[in-house]
């Protein structure tokens, strides 16, 4: 039962794993890693943006210690995740939170987050989530460095999937008129942020500063009842 | 590079990537969070998305400046009309590269 329910949350999220990680896989190839660097990247790190620029440092003749440190502020975001994670996660053992947290990527976060909000959603059924989402990307990767290079690029516009997924899960945090007003905030900070500051903390950035707009709003309006 | 140097930078890159999965988590899963915690909470998912996302339909990735028109950006309307409708995940991934698929050949 929570496989099947796991796995049917768990499709949208294979399918559009599945063209990055092949595009990873080739990108890594041609910067001359073996494909079981690629298998153990995948299963060590599991952050798509990260392994990307790790494979462009690389190419680039980055230190070791600078590739750490870039994974670092480009993952930080997950804290976020892992925070509002935590509320429907209340009381889970350690040992499950430690297993859980390693598959927290944007992804399986949205996911999760809107089925565990609609209800009818527990901890296992996340974690298989997780588990099936890495478990694609591992093969993805490694797949990318066998064949990848014969694979055309665009096929089928699956390079949309992720995009596409994004926006229907956009659409099921709607629930008001505050979660609208949030979006809209998020979306322009951050178009605003991103070209004003280089690298990734548009995200975080704009992320807390609608959040934090949204929650004043809602308590002002609170208030005024 | 050898095996040892893959796997001290995978190693490492893991690390910095694992613990601030984790550590939220831990910590706060076992305490009774506050109201205005959960409240603001609650609005990071939606706030993450719209901020994953505009980037990507309003900008131009090489250059960082605004760009309105974007064939990301056009699809992306009637990705999230058809999204509205039919609640379905797995549909809109689809419709979604079906429509982006179309747009890359004849626009």
């Amino acid at each position: 039962m929570h496989i099947r329910e796991g796995t049917a949350a768990a499709w949208p999220i294979c399918l559009g794993y599945f063209p990055i990680g092949l595009a990873l896989g080739v990108l890594a190839q041609k910067a001359g890693l073996p494909w079981w660097a690629v298998a153990m990247m995948s299963t060590l790190v599991f952050a798509g943006s990260a392994q990307f620029i790790c494979v462009a440092m690389l190419v680039a003749g980055a230190t070791i210690p600078a590739i750490i440190l870039t994974t670092f502020f480009i993952n930080l975001r997950h804290t976020l995740m892992s925070s509002a994670l935590a509320v429907y996660l209340s009381g889970v053992n350690r040992k499950f939170l430690a297993l859980y947290s390693y598959g927290i990527t944007d992804e399986s976060f949205a996911v999760n987050m809107t089925r565990f909000r609609d209800g009818n959603w527990d901890h296992w059924r996340a974690l298989i989530v997780n588990h099936l989402a890495n478990a694609v990307w591992i093969l993805a990767t490694v797949t990318g460095t066998l064949v990848g290079q014969f694979v055309p690029q665009g096929a089928f516009g699956i390079d949309y999937a992720l995009t596409g997924m994004f926006i229907c899960l956009l659409v099921f945090q709607l629930q008001g008129r505050i979660y609208i007003v949030t979006g809209l905030l998020a979306a322009a900070i951050s178009v605003v942020w991103y070209q004003l500051i280089p690298g990734d903390s548009y995200i975080v950035g704009a992320s807390m500063s609608a959040a934090t707009c949204g929650y004043f709003l809602k308590r002002r309006r609170r208030l005024r009842k | 590079m050898t095996f040892i140097d893959y796997f001290f930078l995978f190693s490492g890159m893991g690390l910095v990537t694992y613990l601030p999965r984790a550590l939220p988590l831990l910590y706060l899963a076992h305490k009774q969070l506050p109201r205005w915690l959960v409240d603001w909470l609650g609005l990071i998912p939606v706030a993450i998305l719209s901020a994953l996302l505009a980037p990507s339909l309003f900008s131009d990735s090489a250059t960082r400046s605004l760009q309105l028109g974007k064939p990301e950006f056009l699809v992306a309307i009637p990705t999230l009309l058809f999204a509205l409708k039919t609640r379905s995940l797995g549909g809109t991934a689809l419709i979604g590269m079906l429509l982006y698929w179309l747009a890359g050949l004849f626009i």
